[in-house]
This record gives structure tokens, sequence and C-alpha cells, in this order.
């Protein structure tokens, strides 16, 4: 398993997903776990919190995982999937408030370079305005 | 409630939001991304699937599996949200509720709901709806009026999104192009609670 944290693309639509995960690996190669998803569980626009479960567990790394999300149903399935996850995982966790592609890359070279969970979703977040 | 009562309950509610799908797309497609009927008809369909073994459950547990099947099912915000709404219900409420009973998990259930969200009264959302039904409900009497007059302020609180400009959601978007449209959530929300309470008056 790595000790880098692992990064979750949790996209409305699986080719934005799949793409921002392309250039994730693209920057970070195999240093940090990466897992997408996206679609709803018949396969159309929107999100699933089984699948995001799913990612979840593929990118899991015991540094902990950070989730970037596109819109707003994103964001409150990946909030939901977070708390139905065991108790001990759920602390380590989290859902960065950042745009999703850009987030993700840097998200996912913060990781790379070895930073705890709080520094990769700080880094992601100063892209976004507050 | 018996097994036979909880489950009609349970199918009412489901077999409405069924129906009603296509008219729940329409109003998200006027302010919204347009799945939400198409959303909930997965979710119901789900519960539908799984009414007789639902049905054995004691009413709170019922009431928990209902917002499992939304959470995992809907695709949409209005999964963890409905989802987070009959999570709630089902842990809050004994197994027989009196009418306080109700009021008290209703109020709890909003909160969390709102929590969810990260929303609040006014943002043009389901809240608009359940905030109005938590106050009826509150401190009310068994009259023979009550239901009627639930189901009256729910419509009525689904009809007051229509001038609302949205704060939270897609519909947010759209600022006040949002603005002559019911919401799509609200909309819901008063046809489920008007269900129940029709349901509930039936058995």
């Amino acid at each position: 398993m790595s000790k880098n944290v692992g990064i979750v693309i949790v996209s409305h639509s699986p080719k934005v997903a799949e793409g921002a995960a392309d250039m994730v690996r693209q920057m970070v190669g195999a240093e940090v776990p990466v897992a997408w998803t996206g679609g709803n569980p018949d396969g159309g626009l929107g999100t699933s919190v089984p699948a995001i479960m799913e990612a979840i567990d593929k990118a899991w790394s015991d540094a902990g995982v950070a989730i970037l999300v596109d819109l707003g149903g994103a964001e409150t399935n990946s909030e939901m999937a977070v708390e139905m996850l065991d108790g001990d995982r759920q602390s380590k966790v989290v859902v960065c408030n950042a745009p999703i592609v850009e987030g993700a890359v840097i998200a996912a070279a913060e990781a790379a370079s070895g930073a705890a969970l709080a520094d990769v979703k700080r880094t992601a977040e100063e892209l976004s305005p507050q | 409630m018996t097994p036979e009562q909880i489950k009609r309950l349970i199918e009412a509610v489901a077999k409405t939001v069924v129906a009603e799908a296509d008219r729940l797309t329409a109003l998200d497609q006027a302010i919204g991304d347009g799945d939400h009927g198409l959303n909930m008809k997965r979710g119901f369909e789900a519960v539908l699937a799984d009414l007789d073994g639902l049905s054995r459950k004691p009413l709170p547990d019922a009431i928990k599996s209902v917002g499992t099947h939304m959470v995992m099912k809907v695709g949409g915000a209005s999964g963890p949200l409905y989802g987070t709404l009959f999570l709630t219900l089902g842990k809050e409420l004994p197994a027989d509720p009196t009418l306080a009973d109700l009021a008290k998990a209703f109020a709890t259930a909003f909160e969390a709901v709102k929590a969810r969200g990260k929303s609040d009264l006014g943002q043009k959302t389901m809240l608009d709806v359940f905030g109005p039904v938590r106050d009826a409900l509150s401190g009310a009497t068994a009259d023979p009026l009550l239901g009627d007059r639930i189901k009256r302020v729910a419509t009525e609180a689904a009809e007051t999104t229509v001038n609302m400009k949205a704060i939270r959601g897609r519909a947010s978007f759209l600022g006040d192009r949002s603005i002559g449209h019911m919401d799509p959530g609200a909309c819901s929300a008063a046809l489920m609670i008007a269900t129940i309470v029709d349901t509930l008056e039936t058995l």
C-alpha cells in the first residue's frame, strides 16, 4: 500500500472523471493511488454512493484519501459515502472544495511529496476563491 | 402499525413518486439538470422491489431501509438528502409513534437534511416544504382536520418556492432566472407528504 495520500475523482460524467484521472497519472505516475468514478447507478450522468465507496477503497492509503468533486450532487453523495465507511476510515477521508481537474492534479502533486492529508486538501483548496 | 399497513404506506409513497416522475423531471428541466424525476423513480423502484422485505421489519427499520435505498440508488443530490431524511426518521421514531414522537423526529430529521445539504430555509429547496410542515406538526393535537392541515401546509409551501430565487443546488446557477418555477425537490417533498397523510387516513 502506498504511503502517500490517495486521490479519488468523482464527476457526474465518467468521461470527465477518467480524463481527470489520466491527467493526474501523467503528473504523478504510480506514486499516488488514484481512482475515479462517474455516472449514476444506471450509467447516466450523476454520481453513485456505492461506486464512490468502491473508488475510496481502490485509492485507499493509510495516509488518507482526498476526494475531488464537480457539482452539488457529487459533493453530497461523496460526503454520504464517507459517512458510510467504517468508523476508523471516516476520519481519513476528506472532500476538497476545489475545481475537479486542477484540484486533482495539484492535490496529487502534493500527495506525491508525501504531504499529510490536511496539506493535500489545503493545497487543492487554495485554487478556490474563498 | 401492522406489516400490511407499513407495506401500504411505503407502497403508496413509492408508486406516487414513480407515477409523478415525468412532472418532477419537467420541473427540473426548467431550472436544474432535468434528472430529479428519473432519479427519484430509480430510488423508489428499488423500494418497490424490496417491498415485501421492508414490510416485515418494524416501522423504524422499514423507514431506515427506504433511506438506504434512496442513498444507494438515486444518483443525484436528492439521494443523500431524502436518504438522510428517512434514515433520521427511522432512527428517531419509536416502533409505535405518537403524534408528539412524529413531530420530534421530524424536527430532528429537518436539521439533519439541512446539515446534509448545507442549506437553509428560503433557498428554494425541499427544506422550504419540510420547515413549515415541521412547524405545523410541532405541538399539534390529533384532531380530524390535522391531516388536511398538514397537506395544505405542504402544498402551499411548495407553491411559495415558485417566487424564490435559488441559492443552493443546480438551480442557483440560473440566479434570477430560477424565479417563476417551482423547486422540484419541494414538489416531490409535498407530494410524498400528501400521499403519507392520505394513506394514513385510510389505514
